[in-house]
Formats: structure tokens, C-alpha cells, sequence
């Protein structure tokens, strides 16, 4: 199961590698969107998969599954959603005042760089 | 705090003062002010000579930063006493000369005095500094000084490029120098030169010895002018003369000297003679070089800046020949010995001649408009007492009896000529070659002293091509050289009243196992070196007849491949390559940096998991693959290459909304329910943003954009690999159990809650989540003032 999640990490990344060294913008932070789910199922299996039970108290006693790494990755979730939502407001002002969300074109020109 | 550190830092102190002095008192020239302290510090360190003779020393300590055993110890001993005297005795004539040459209506003379004082300060801390720090921090005062003091006419081109060219030259011999300093210390463990010589045992034979030598060389040799690096002084004669006179031919280029005659004790004992070589060897190409290059010139000052880089390479190759002692006492009268004071004694000839020289160099430029000897000359009648100080200053300086300048050059000969039979290095073989070429170079010393003299004074005046009409300088100005030159007849007379009072102190603080009994004689009877001596006056007259015969000598070397063409080559295309370096990678295109990062993290991730060994699979501990989870990883693929495959915006924008979807599935399945809820909200909020954006974006990728590109799919895989291979390796190896054990006990008590998520975000682990509304709070401002704040002109519709 972890191998599983691990590769499918993987895969993730790496097609969120490959959508940041696009020219788009848009692509670009779709890229950062796919990069940051790969990164929370990375933590998530990095803490283990053993299925326990909902990290509530129990009576039984019961064992569940770790509840740090969700704590992290709640945290992490957040963050990366108002990161996500700055590059977004950010590539929509750029289009308006650049007329442009070719990153080529975005490129610094000798006189100002 | 003594009188002795408060001597060392009184022209800094007095620098503060002077510009308040230049604005006070405009009626009177600031340099009297200034003239006072150095003539008062003459006659303070003239004190000393009666302790120094008998062979004491004077030391004073002040605690600068005692945890990096650096003190500031002030020293004086013979040699320190000598440079001493030079540095204030020749700044007083200096600053003498600089009233009357440097006009206080033209001239800011509040920076010049500034400047130069900086300079007498720096340079008395050299000298008189024991601990090699605080040497090395005076040694680069001089050393930006004397950058500023080149460029005083900052408006002139060539000074701010003699500036710059010494800058570059001398602050890299001071930076070796200092990484010298370093090694010397990590051998001994401490930086006082005076505990360095005790310890010399320690240092002889160490690993790191002959690194050492070298870097404390080329600080020396960078700031003496030697070979290869002298080209930064005849550009330095942009100077204004006083300058000239005062650091490039007294003081300033004689601190390389310094450093080595006070380094010999630490590095002349290794057995091997590579100090004695370097210094000797080096010392002697540059007095050919010099001399040879001195001829062709044809200004005064240039002349007269390459004779001070031949007569420095005579007091180098003197010292380094001196260390020869060391290793021969078989004599019992230890003729090596004999160098050292010859060092010494011409050390302190040449500053008298040398500075009179360019006081009169000075003159000339003054009375005349030019320096350039093919204008000048019969200003005999004119300039009387200018002729007779030229006269006299470069007869000495071509060695010619009975001025100071033959007696140092007899014991220079006398020197050279043993060497050659020295044998303990295999002199025999090369060894000869020393007094050959020391000969030769003494003949085109006296070629040049010739000329400066008899081409300016002597032959046709030419008024027609002289810029003012020239008659004798104002008496202020020909005081200082007038006392200079009454020196060279003085020493040239009665040597021994050195002999008798700093000499000997001063040979035997470089080589403190002799002890000296100095007694220089005017007639040594017929010898080998007055043969050499007449041969030098008969064939260097000859030659100086003979010159525009032989002068194309001097066409025959290609310009290209001089020194200073070498230089001027080197400093753009060290520019021009640094550009094309930058340019080659800072291409401006955010993807290629973001190439070179992801390839960069390959590679050292990659050769890390390669190199270590450290990829292991163990399938022990994990879980099995349920059916759902396979059909949801299956989802997330589909989702995500429909991300990379589409053409249109929305198709990606719905398919990431897809794959987040999916993800909360996978942490329902994996019970996560607080992640689960979030990644379901945070999803439809940022796929409503999304499309927000997509509105006001053009709808489709430009279709090229899209192309599939090799060299970033290979990357990308690359980055995945790695990812996965550190998550399966690591996931495999558990080291220790989790700490969540804690959390699970002690949620509901005494934390006081049952969802064991919510409780550590808000209790355990707080800080986090405050900090996290920070950032939520952040976005929302900058979105906020992203949209609401128009500086640039806002577009119509």
C-alpha cells in the first residue's frame, strides 16, 4: 500500500515538475496544485498506512492511525491553498496590466533587469 | 595607552583636524600645520637610537581583542627605528616641499593632507607593529591611501587608472599576505613576530611552510614593485611628485623590503634555501628589468619610477643573499653578513637620493610645464642650484665617488661577487650568474643617472617648446631636497656615523644570531670590485655616448606581449568573460531556473541514494492494496494526464478539481476525516478561483506551448523517481517508533477533547496554527491590495 501511494506520489510530482517548466501561467500554478497533493499523500504515507481506527478517543481502546501527520498536513493544506490563491489574484493582475501570461514574454529585458 | 602607540596613531587623530584647520584658516597654507607633527615625531623616534644601539628593544602593549591573541604591540628595534626615521623625516621634507609645490588657491589641499596622513600613520604602524594583524591591517591602509593619493587629480583619466592598477595589484599581494599571516599562526598559534622567531623550530620543515613563504612573499614582492608585479608603479607617477617622492621612492615600496628583512629570521632557517633563492632570485631580474626598461624612457618621472623598481630589486636580492649566512659559518669572518648591512645602509641611500631625484623632477615640472626629456634641456644656466641637486642625486645613484650611492653599491659587489663561490646550494653553476647580470644592470643604472641628468640640463634649450619660461624655483621648494642631497654628501663623507648608531642594530634585528662590527671604509685598496666599479663608469659612458646607436634594441620586443600590455588584456577579458558566463545561464526565462533546480536536485539526491547505498525495499510493515484504493490511485492518473494532455484551460482546471476530489477520497479511505472535509472545501474554493482567473485569461494555450518537450519530460520523470525512491527507502526503514502514542493518551486527559487531530492543531501544537491564520490573513491582504492598488494608469473597459 505505501509502495502504491509512494509511486503514485511520484507520479504526481512529476507531472507537477513538468507543468512548472511550461510557459503558461495558469499552467504553471496548476502545476503548484498538483505538487502540493503529491506532497500531503507523501506525508500521509509517510506516517504509516495501517488502517486503525478514526483518530477519535475510544472506548474500546481501539488502536488508530497516526494522528501527527494529519495535523501537519491540515496545516500544510491550508497554507498551500492561500499560496495557491496569491499566485492566482497575482497571474490575473499580471494578464491585466501585461496583456501577456506567456512566461517568455514575462522574460526582463536588457534595460530593466 | 603610551607615548609610543599615541606616536604610531597621532596623524590619524591629527587627519581629523586638518580639514577644520584648511576651513579656519584660509589665509595660511594648511601644510604648515601638518609639518609640525611629523618633525615633531623625528625628533621623538630619534630618542631611540640610544636604546636600539645597544642592542634593546622598546616594547609596548596595548589589549586590542585578547580572545584572538591579537595585541596591539608597538616594537621598536634597529630596523623598525630606521623606517621610523625615513617615514617621519622624509614626511617632514615632504610636506616642506608640498607647500610651496601645491598651490591653496587651486587645490584641495584638505584631502590631500588627510590622505597623506592617513598614509605616515598606516605606514608607522607597519613598522612598528610586532603583531602581525595589526601589521597587516596597517599594511592595507597604506595600501588605499596611497590609492587615493594616486588619484588626488581624480578628474585625469590616467590617475584613476594608476590608482585603480595599483589598488588591484597591491591589495592582492596584501590579501595573500594575509592568508600567510594565517599559516603562520595555525604553525605557531600565535601572531607575534617576536614569538614566531622563538619558535622557528616549529615552523622550519612544517607542511605548510613553503605555502606560507610564498603567499608572505607575494604581499612583499606586490608592494615592493618587484617583477613581475612593477607595473603598477611607473602608472602611480600620476601622482602629484610630492607623493611620489614620499611613498614611491621612500617609504611605501620599502614596506615590502621591510616585511621580508623582518620575515628572514622566521624562513631563511630551512635547509633547503628556497627563501634565499625566491628573494635573491627575484630581487635580481627585477634590477636588470628596471635598469634595462629605464633607459628607453623619456620622462622624468617614469625614468625615475623604474630606477626605483631596479633599486629595490638590488635591496631585495641583498637580503636574500644575506640569508645565505645562515647556512655558512665555516668562515670566521662571515662575509654573507656583509649583504645584509649593504641592504640596510643602500635602503637608506636610496630614500635620500631617490626623494631628492623627484623633488627635482618636480622642480622642473614646475619651472618648465613638462617632463619629457625630449623637450628639456640646457637648464644648467637657468636652474643652478636644481643642476647641482641633480647632479649630485643621480651620481649617487649611478655609484659614482664620493656620494653614499658608490659605497652601497661597492658592498652590493662585494656581495655578488661571493656568492658565485658559494657553494652550498649549487651556487657554483648558477651562482655566477649574479654578479654578471648585477654588473650589467649597474651599467644601465648609470646609463639612466646619465641621462636624467645631462638631457635635462645640458645640450640646446629648446623655449619654443616649453609651456612657461623657466628660471629657478622659489626657495621653499628647493630646502627639502637641498637637505637630501647634503645627506648623500654627508653619509658619502663619514659613513660611519651610521655605522656607528642604527646599522648595526638594525642588521642584527634581521638576523639576530651575528653580531655585526659595521665599519664602512671608503678605499678597500685594489680589488676585484673597483675593477668592476671603473668598468661600469668606462663602458656605461661609453654606452651613454653611443646610445642612439643601439637604441632600437628597444623596438626589437613586441609591445604586445609587455607586462602592462598583459595587464591591460587581462582586466576586460576577465570582465568581457565573466558577462559571457552570466549571460550564459542567467538567461531571464524563469523555466530555465527552475531546469537547473530540479536538475540539480536530481543530481545530488541521485548520487546521494547511488553513492550511499542507500535504497532498500521492505514490504513488511506496509499495509496490503485494497480494491479501492487501486481504483482511486487509477483515478488520480487519469486525472492528472488529462492535466498534462489538454489543450484548454478548463479541461485542466476541471480535471485538478478531479484529482483533488479524488485525493480527500483517498483520505477518507485512509481515516482522515478532518483532511478529507478540508480538501473537499479548499478544492471547490480553489477551483471557483480558478475559473474566476480562467474568465479573464485568453481561453485557450497557445497551441505550441503545449508541445510535448522532451528535455522537460525527462526531468520531470527524473524528479519523480527520485521522490519515489526516497519515499519508498524511507518508509521501509523505521528507526523508532512515532510519538503519537502521547497524543492518543493524553487527548482526552488532560487536553480535554476526543478528536485527537483538532486537539493537537489547537493544543499540543498551537503555534503552528496561529501562525497558519497568519498566513491565510497575508494572502488576503496582498489579493486585497493586489487588486484594489492601480499605481500604473488603470486601462479603459
Amino acid at each position: 500500500m505505501e509502495i502504491l501511494v509512494a509511486i503514485l506520489a511520484g507520479f504526481l510530482i512529476a507531472s507537477a515538475t513538468y507543468l512548472l517548466l511550461s510557459k503558461s501561467i495558469l499552467r504553471m500554478i496548476v502545476g503548484t496544485g498538483l505538487l502540493s497533493h503529491g506532497a500531503h499523500l507523501l506525508i500521509l504515507t509517510m506516517g504509516g498506512l495501517k488502517k486503525g481506527a478514526v483518530p477519535l478517543v475510544n472506548k474500546e481502546g481501539l488502536p488508530v492511525s497516526d494522528p501527527l501527520p494529519q495535523a501537519l498536513i491540515l496545516t500544510a493544506i491550508v497554507i498551500s491553498f492561500g499560496v495557491t490563491a496569491l499566485f492566482l489574484v497575482v497571474a490575473y493582475r499580471g494578464y491585466q496590466e501585461l496583456g501577456t501570461d506567456n512566461m517568455d514574454e514575462l522574460k526582463g529585458t536588457e534595460g530593466n533587469e | 595607552m603610551s607615548a609610543l602607540h599615541f606616536a604610531i596613531i597621532s596623524p590619524f587623530i591629527f587627519a581629523i583636524f586638518v580639514p577644520f584647520l584648511y576651513k579656519l584658516f584660509r589665509k595660511i597654507h594648511t601644510g604648515w600645520f601638518v609639518l609640525l607633527l611629523p618633525s615633531i615625531l623625528f625628533i621623538y623616534f630619534l630618542q631611540f637610537i640610544s636604546v636600539t644601539r645597544d642592542g634593546d628593544t622598546f616594547i609596548r602593549t596595548v589589549s586590542w581583542i585578547p580572545s584572538l591573541h591579537i595585541d596591539f604591540i608597538a616594537k621598536v628595534d634597529g630596523l623598525s627605528l630606521i623606517f621610523a626615521l625615513l617615514i617621519t623625516g622624509i614626511g617632514a621634507l615632504v610636506v616642506l616641499y608640498s607647500i610651496y609645490y601645491l598651490s591653496k588657491n587651486k587645490e584641495k589641499l584638505n584631502t590631500f593632507y588627510v590622505y597623506l596622513l592617513l598614509f605616515m600613520g598606516a605606514m608607522l604602524g607597519v613598522v612598528l607593529s610586532d603583531n602581525l594583524i595589526v601589521l597587516y591591517m596597517f599594511w592595507e591602509f597604506t595600501s588605499f591611501s596611497s590609492f587615493f593619493l594616486i588619484g588626488y587629480w581624480h578628474e585625469r583619466e590616467k590617475s584613476r587608472y594608476g590608482a585603480q592598477k595599483s589598488m588591484l595589484i597591491t591589495v592582492f599581494g596584501g590579501l595573500s599576505l594575509l592568508g600567510g599571516i594565517i599559516l603562520l599562526y595555525i604553525m605557531t598559534g600565535t601572531f607575534s613576530i617576536q614569538e614566531m622567531v622563538a619558535n622557528v623550530g616549529v615552523i622550519t620543515g612544517h607542511a605548510l611552510f613553503i605555502p606560507a613563504m610564498i603567499f608572505v612573499l607575494l604581499g612583499a614582492f606586490t608592494k615592493s614593485a618587484q617583477f613581475p608585479f612593477h607595473i603598477w608603479l611607473p602608472d602611480a607617477m600620476e601622482a602629484p611628485t610630492p607623493v611620489s617622492a614620499y611613498l614611491h621612492s621612500a617609504t611605501m615600496v620599502k614596506a615590502g623590503i621591510y616585511l621580508v628583512a623582518r620575515m628572514t629570521p622566521i624562513f631563511a632557517y630551512d635547509q633547503s634555501g628556497t627563501w634565499i633563492w625566491l628573494v635573491a632570485g627575484f630581487g635580481i631580474i627585477t634590477l636588470f628589468w628596471g635598469s634595462f626598461n629605464a633607459v628607453k624612457q623619456t620622462d622624468l618621472k617614469a625614468i625615475l619610477a623604474f630606477s626605483t623598481i631596479s633599486q629595490l630589486g638590488l635591496i631585495m636580492s641583498l637580503l636574500g643573499v644575506g640569508a645565505a649566512a645562515l647556512h655558512f659559518n665555516e668562515l670566521s669572518e662571515n662575509i654573507y653578513t656583509m649583504a645584509i648591512v649593504a641592504a640596510v645602509f643602500h635602503l637608506i641611500n636610496h630614500s635620500t637620493f631617490k626623494g631628492s631625484l623627484f623633488m627635482m623632477a618636480g622642480i622642473v615640472d614646475h619651472e618648465t610645464g613638462t617632463r619629457d626629456i625630449r623637450k628639456l634641456g640646457g637648464l644648467m644656466t637657468l636652474m643652478p642650484i636644481t643642476f647641482t641637486i641633480a647632479l649630485i642625486g643621480t651620481f649617487s645613484m649611478a655609484g659614482i665617488p664620493p656620494f653614499n650611492g658608490f659605497l652601497s653599491k661597492e658592498m652590493f659587489f662585494t656581495a655578488m661577487k661571493h656568492i658565485a663561490s658559494f657553494d652550498l646550494f649549487n651556487f657554483s653553476s648558477l651562482g655566477i650568474l649574479f654578479p654578471i647580470i648585477a654588473w650589467i644592470a649597474s651599467v644601465f643604472t648609470f646609463i639612466y643617472s646619465m641621462m636624467l641628468v645631462w638631457k635635462t640640463f645640458t645640450g640646446p634649450y629648446k623655449p619654443e617648446k616649453l609651456a612657461k619660461k623657466p628660471h629657478e624655483a622659489p626657495i621653499g621648494m628647493l630646502i627639502s631636497p637641498i637637505i637630501l642631497v647634503s645627506l648623500v654628501i654627508i653619509i658619502g663623507l663619514f659613513p660611519n656615523i651610521l655605522s656607528a648608531t642604527v646599522l648595526p642594530a638594525a642588521a642584527n634585528a634581521i638576523m639576530p644570531e651575528f653580531i655585526f662590527d659595521v665599519h664602512i671604509k671608503m678605499w678597500h685598496g685594489v680589488n676585484l670590485e673597483l675593477f668592476m666599479t671603473i668598468g661600469v663608469i668606462a663602458i656605461g659612458t661609453l654606452l651613454y655616448l653611443s646610445l642612439s646607436k643601439w637604441s632600437r634594441v628597444y623596438s626589437l620586443f613586441p609591445e604586445k606581449l609587455t607586462l602592462n600590455k598583459l595587464y591591460d588584456a587581462f582586466i576586460p577579458s576577465l570582465e568581457s568573460s565573466s558577462n559571457v558566463f552570466i549571460r550564459s545561464h542567467m538567461t531571464g526565462y524563469i523555466r530555465a531556473y527552475l531546469a537547473y533546480i530540479f536538475i540539480f536536485f536530481i543530481g545530488i539526491l541521485g548520487i546521494t541514494i547511488w553513492g550511499k547505498d542507500a535504497f532498500v525495499l521492505n514490504t513488511e510493515n506496509t499495509a496490503s492494496i485494497g480494491v479501492y484504493e487501486a481504483i482511486l490511485a487509477l483515478l488520480i492518473v487519469i486525472g492528472t494526464v488529462t492535466i498534462l494532455a489538454s489543450k484548454s484551460r478548463l479541461t485542466s482546471i476541471l480535471a485538478l478539481g478531479a484529482v483533488g476530489y479524488t485525493v480527500s477520497l483517498y483520505y477518507i479511505l485512509f481515516r482522515a476525516p478532518d483532511l478529507a472535509l478540508t480538501q473537499l472545501v479548499i478544492e471547490t474554493i480553489s477551483v471557483a478561483l480558478f475559473l474566476v482567473c480562467f474568465y479573464f485569461l485568453p481561453k485557450k494555450f497557445h497551441l505550441e506551448k503545449t508541445r510535448f518537450k522532451l528535455t522537460n519530460a525527462i526531468i520531470s520523470i527524473g524528479v519523480g523517481l527520485v521522490v519515489t525512491l526516497i519515499a519508498i527507502a524511507s518508509s521501509s526503514t523505521k528507526l523508532f517508533p512515532s510519538i503519537s502514542k502521547y497524543y492518543e493518551e493524553h487527548t482526552y486527559d488532560p487536553a480535554g477533547g476526543e478528536n485527537m487531530v483538532n486537539v493537537i492543531l489547537v493544543d499540543f501544537r498551537g503555534f503552528d496554527t496561529l501562525f497558519e491564520i497568519c498566513v491565510l490573513a497575508v494572502a488576503g491582504l496582498g489579493i486585497y491590495s493586489l487588486i484594489k492598488l492601480r499605481m500604473t494608469r488603470r486601462k479603459e473597459g
